[in-house]
């Protein structure tokens, strides 16, 4: 049985012109696998996510036809019982560590937090197991890191935190949206490494979401590519560059490569686009 | 680099730090005082009231006149009048009450306590309310709850507290009987607690008398109250607008993410992150409230440094006003600024 | 109908008054969708109105007494009761609306001013100019507001006048800040040193650019300080510093009715509703405001 199954997922929300949709009935379906959602910003690549956490608030409206997760239908899911699947079987590490880690808490204290709300060890059982979680993301000297505040810390290492936190009870589904876009180019690659291997290594389910159409062919089996609300391509990560759709097409070509010999790189043609769309 | 090292030095760049934070605080408390005095001061000669006749009487011969005059110093320059005149500050010389020909100084410490008592308890009740009240109106933006307490912010910013306290006597006291009337107790208890603090509250409760207690509370009460209502209002507001920024950032949702239910998100996350914002707002609420005090004191015939205040100004005892108005606004600029500072000595990010 | 709103909503205006008229238009638009500021305004008209016709609307007259009458509740022939002369209370609080009106606008006109001056002149010449202004600024700033206009009324007087001197001597470093925090934002841009290579002078620059740049958000500071401003001038008023007897100031109203507060409930009560209600006006239609004109300081 698969790991998450969406189907028909939309997300809107009201404006002064009355609902807006930003996710349009997308369906998909996941295994243990790695599976990436592309898009520009906009396309509702991140609202699928937190749609999916049920982390959408009023007066944002979230509607389904099935949204389950391992068995559990998470649209009647009372809020008590995904409260528990949050953070324990379900995780999310967010854009940017600045402004996504608390700026007044201890980082240890940070993560210890997501044992205090599942389960029932005690003060020193839960420093160890964050100290471990701190060691699992190669952050060297732990026992500093879980005293410090996070603005003491670097960016990339407050990403491994971010991580270490979303991992320290083992989820079976981890998203992470745009994880290295806020990052120093030369400590993304790092930050992505450690969490594949995270991934890798406990099995867990992976939806990396990003508007890096490389980063997500390298680091996942499967791809989506989202525009405007709706998932418009869909195919394994190693047949990116067979990719049939007009958006995907516009987006690859307007990748530049080392040895650039185009003068100006293309841009998409929207109008082409919400052309194509209005006839779906 | 050694652990032992780095701790040391990270140890000093902390001191030093919070170092040049408390110099520079009172390199600008000085500054401020200082403007406070030249303020007082200037008042002090613009005042259509010749200083020499109110000492000699208007009757007295040209030559006394001219003798007072010079002994007062009143023929130097005005700079050098100006630290003649801070010079007696500093040493605690506020001149005499040409009403009662005692010092200035003394007066005030007599009448200060009461006024401490009625505001520190009024900020109690601003705080007490005040919190939970912002902190709920945020959580539930938009709910029944958040419009109550929105309406009742703003009746804080347009109602008048000496109207307000006016009707209070008339209702509670006069009409239901709920509560002591003006004065700090009834007339029969006085002076039956010896004075230590000088709040009545305290000192009763130390002589173990609780009869007078019971009295002293039911006076203070209502205007302590009314005095509440100000800086509960002041409180919830600022509160609530605190919140909801906090609320709407990013480290709200991780908490969330991680399965935190909506009391710990509320209150460990979002509200631990105001905590040092909130030491300004009560600190500035309390420098409100002896401000405030002046008003209700006046309808609540409460013996405290407002009332001393006003009286005053009735005899033209132009001492007594501006050694009144120099210790509210000493105070009033003391609670400030040392709230400021706490801020920036205790937030994290600060450091 | 239909053509003189499309004149002013027209995105390309032909003339400088067709853009002012339409900017009007488009806060008139916004303050309509905000209810509570509407009621804010609608309070603020009715004051101006009552001010304006005080002497029509008036049933009685404001300070003739006639002792046979004093201290009557409130009925049919004089709806808020009689004051301790005989005094109609509504006349009295019709006509209160002038004083209120006076003492706030005058107020406004002097403190806004030169708070904006001050403001202004510290942002844009920065330096050490900046310093010594700020500086003056903070500690004005750090002072008691009503403990400041007492003393400066004992020192120079009771009396309606004095009182807004003492009003305004401490209102106007709240608008320094707030002009000079606006004026940092677009000190450096490009527009000020394009007008600057045009040779206008640093005065010019000033009160042509900068100031009205500033307008916006000092007239939002100044509306929202309005109710303060009610309330220190009728606590003035209340300790018999401000307007005195027998004009029929707010605050020395609730101050004569205090004698007979146990009693005739209504001589003090009543002025009281007044400067509540007035007050509630400026701060809704200032919050209103804040939110249309500054959307940086909202709070949802």
């Amino acid at each position: 049985m698969s790991l998450l199954t969406v189907e028909n997922l939309r997300v809107s929300f009201p404006t002064e012109q009355g609902r807006v949709e930003v996710v349009k009935g997308i369906s998909f379906e996941l295994g243990r696998e790695r599976l990436g959602i592309v898009g520009e910003s906009g396309s509702g690549k991140s609202m699928t996510g937190r749609a999916l956490l049920r982390l959408i608030r009023e007066p944002g409206l979230v509607t389904a036809d099935q949204m389950n997760f391992d068995g559990i239908d998470l649209l009647t899911l009372p809020e008590k019982g995904m409260r528990s699947l949050r953070g324990a079987r379900l995780s999310m590490v967010m854009q940017d560590p600045k402004f996504s880690l608390n700026p007044v808490m201890r980082i240890g204290d940070q993560i210890s937090e997501v044992l205090r709300f599942h389960g029932r060890l005690n003060r020193r059982a839960r420093r160890q197991r964050v100290l471990q979680a701190l060691q699992s993301v190669r952050i060297q000297d732990p026992e500093r890191v879980y005293l410090q505040y996070p603005h003491e810390v670097s960016g990339g290492m407050g990403q491994r935190i971010m991580i270490a936190m979303m991992v320290v009870l083992e989820p079976d589904l981890m998203i992470a949206d745009e994880p290295t876009s806020a990052l120093d180019v030369s400590v993304q690659s790092q930050v992505l490494d450690i969490m594949d291997d995270l991934v890798r290594n406990k099995g867990m389910g992976l939806i990396l979401i990003s508007h890096d159409l490389n980063l997500v062919a390298r680091y996942c089996d499967r791809i989506l590519v989202m525009f405007n609300g709706r998932i418009v391509e869909s195919c394994i990560a190693s047949e990116l560059h067979q990719a049939s759709h007009p958006y995907t097409r516009g987006l690859l070509a307007s990748v530049p490569t080392m040895d650039e010999r185009r003068e100006r790189l293309p841009v998409l043609d929207r109008a082409l686009l919400e052309g194509l769309e209005t006839h779906d | 680099m050694p652990l032992a090292t780095y701790g040391w030095s990270r140890t000093r760049a902390k001191a030093l730090k919070s170092a040049s934070v408390i110099s520079g605080f009172l390199i600008t408390i000085a500054a401020t005082f200082l403007g406070l005095l030249a303020i007082t001061f200037i008042i002090g000669r613009v005042v259509p009231i010749d200083p020499v006749l109110a000492v000699v009487g208007d009757r007295a011969p040209q030559a006394v006149y001219e003798a007072v005059r010079l002994e007062m110093g009143l023929d130097n320059p005005l700079i050098v009048q100006f630290a003649h005149y801070v010079w007696d500050v500093v040493r605690g010389d506020l001149g005499m009450a040409v009403s009662t020909q005692r010092p200035v100084i003394e007066e005030l410490g007599r009448v200060f306590p009461a006024t401490l008592e009625m505001a520190t308890l009024g900020i109690l009740i601003g705080v007490l309310v005040g919190v939970p009240a912002g902190v709920t109106a945020a959580a539930h933006q938009g709910s029944w709850r958040d419009q109550v307490i929105r309406v009742l912010g703003l009746a804080g910013y347009a109602i008048p507290a000496f109207w307000l306290g006016l009707v209070g006597l008339a209702l509670f006291y006069a009409h239901l009987r709920w509560v002591g009337g003006p004065g700090r107790l009834n007339l029969f208890l006085e002076g039956m607690v010896p004075t230590r603090t000088g709040m009545l509250l305290i000192d009763s409760a130390l002589a173990g008398n609780w009869a007078v207690f019971k009295n002293a509370f039911s006076h203070i009460i209502l205007p302590a109250l009314i005095l509440g209502f100000f800086s509960m209002a002041y409180i919830a507001r600022m509160t609530r607008s605190f919140m909801l920024e906090q609320l709407s950032q990013e480290y709200i949702t991780t908490a969330r993410v991680k399965g935190a239910p909506e009391r710990v998100v509320v209150w460990g996350h979002a509200f631990k992150a105001i905590r040092v914002q909130l030491i300004t707002v009560i600190g500035l609420s309390y420098a409100q409230l002896l401000e405030g005090s002046v008003m209700i004191e006046t309808v609540f015939s409460w013996p405290g440094i407002g009332n001393y205040l006003t009286s005053a100004l009735f005899n033209a005892d132009m001492n007594a006003v501006l050694g009144a108005t120099l210790v509210i606004g000493a105070v009033f600029i003391g609670v400030n600024k040392v709230s400021d500072m706490l801020y920036r000595l205790l937030d994290p990010r600060a450091r | 109908m239909m053509l003189t709103t499309q004149w002013l909503l027209d995105e390309n205006p032909q003339t400088r008054a067709q853009s002012r008229a339409g900017q009007a238009y488009r806060l008139f638009l916004a303050l309509l969708r905000n209810p509570l500021a509407i009621v804010g305004a609608l309070i603020i008209l009715l004051l101006l109105v009552v001010a304006a016709f005080a002497p029509w609307l008036a049933p009685y007259s404001p300070t003739e007494s006639n002792l046979s009458m004093r201290l009557m509740a409130p009925s049919a022939a004089h709806w808020m009761g009689t004051d301790e002369l005989g005094r109609d209370i509504l006349s009295r609080i019709i006509h209160g609306t002038r004083i209120t009106l006076f003492i706030v606008l005058l107020v406004a006109v002097i403190s806004a001013p030169l708070g904006l001056l001050i403001g202004t002149v510290a942002g844009y010449f920065g330096g050490w100019i900046d310093k010594v202004l700020m500086g003056l600024t903070d500690i004005f700033l750090s002072f008691p507001r009503l403990i400041m206009a007492l003393a400066f009324v004992a020192a120079l007087g009771p009396g309606i006048e004095n009182a807004v001197i003492a009003i305004a001597i401490t209102a106007w470093p709240v608008y320094a800040r707030i002009a000079r925090a606006e004026t940092l934002t677009f000190r450096n841009s490009e527009f000020i040193s394009a007008i600057r290579m045009q040779g206008a002078s640093h005065g010019r620059i000033i009160f042509g650019h900068v100031m009205p740049l500033c307008m916006s958000s000092t007239i939002v500071r100044v509306t929202l300080d309005m109710a303060g401003i009610i309330l220190t001038a009728a606590g003035l008023g209340f300790l018999g510093l401000g307007a005195q007897p027998p004009l029929p100031e707010w605050g020395a109203m609730i101050s004569s009715g205090r004698a007979y507060i146990l009693d005739q409930w209504w001589v003090a009560t009543m002025p009281g509703f007044a400067i509540v209600i007035v007050s509630l006006g400026f701060c809704l239609f200032g919050d209103g405001l804040r939110d249309i004109l500054d959307p940086r300081s909202r709070t949802k």
